[in-house]
């Protein structure tokens, strides 16, 4: 799991039917500083996120579990809106 | 999933019988600017893409919940064709 | 998937009694255009491929696992095609 920000939206009108009406968003992986941090991947939405919007992501196999017992063909999938975070810089580093 | 194009198509008369009737191409995978990014894949195609389209690529284990993939010996498909991406910066 | 070429067979008398029988090849990953990307893999063959053929590679555990037609094989590489051509035609800018 992974937190991101939703960058963008993507339409694609001829699909794969197990991503019918679903929305597909651009997303950006984020380090915990909140910077972007790797390549930026399409994930379906499952909660109603916006573009902007700070999400948390899951990836494989089980990003297609939210829509379960549709079987839909993702790899990628925002299953939270993240409100805040903390990082506590005194932790020592690992 | 990732944005990729398609950049050429193979052709494989030996292959695990399960894959005799799907088309493989090769996709180049983009970033969400449409600039090349990463290694190219072979990608089974389930939506009839062609050349130089842009498509969406589904790879691991969740390739085979697209089409008739499910027995299937195969780690990416293509499950859509891209008609627009819309980005908004921050 | 990726393009390979298989670069050698690799004989394994003690393996997991799941890989019993299964022939292992050696194979380097290749861009569209063949040119070795400098990773080389170990792959169960399900395809019949020999030394020097240009392959269909799956590099993914449950996708080489159905390759081999065995459940919870611990495998996660397979090869599952032999190319026969790779036409990249007039290649189109990557760039938009």
């Amino acid at each position: 799991m992974q937190l991101a920000r939703v960058a963008g939206t993507v339409v694609a009108t001829r699909k794969d039917p197990g991503l019918h009406g679903l929305k597909l968003l651009v997303l950006q992986p984020l380090a915990p500083d909140g910077a972007a941090a790797g390549a930026s991947l399409v994930g379906v939405d499952s909660i109603g996120a916006g573009v902007g919007e700070t999400v948390f992501i899951v990836r494989g196999r089980e990003a297609s579990f939210p829509f379960l017992p549709r079987q839909v063909p993702t790899d990628a999938a925002v299953v939270a809106s993240v409100d805040s975070w903390f990082v506590d810089d005194t932790a020592p580093e690992s | 999933m990732l944005l990729a194009r398609i950049i050429g198509t193979v052709v494989a008369t030996q292959k695990d019988e399960r894959l005799v009737s799907s088309k493989l191409l090769v996709v180049q995978p983009l970033d969400a600017h449409r600039a090349a990014r990463g290694g190219q894949l072979v990608a089974v195609d389930t939506v009839d893409a062609g050349f130089g389209e842009t498509v969406l690529i589904v790879s691991g284990s969740s390739a085979r919940l697209a089409g008739q993939l499910q027995e299937t010996p195969v780690d990416a498909a293509i499950v859509g064709i891209v008609d627009t991406v819309e980005l908004t910066e921050h | 998937m990726r393009l390979g070429r298989v670069t050698g067979n690799v004989v394994a008398t003690h393996k997991n009694e799941k890989l019993t029988g299964a022939k292992l090849l050696l194979v380097e990953l290749l861009d569209a255009a063949g040119v070795p990307d400098g990773r080389s893999l170990l792959a169960v063959d399900a395809a019949q491929a020999g030394v020097g053929d240009k392959v269909l590679v799956v590099i993914e555990g449950r996708a080489a696992g159905a390759a081999l037609r065995r459940r919870a094989a611990p495998v996660d590489v397979a090869v599952v095609g032999v190319v026969d051509t790779v036409d990249t035609g007039a290649d189109p800018p990557l760039a938009p």
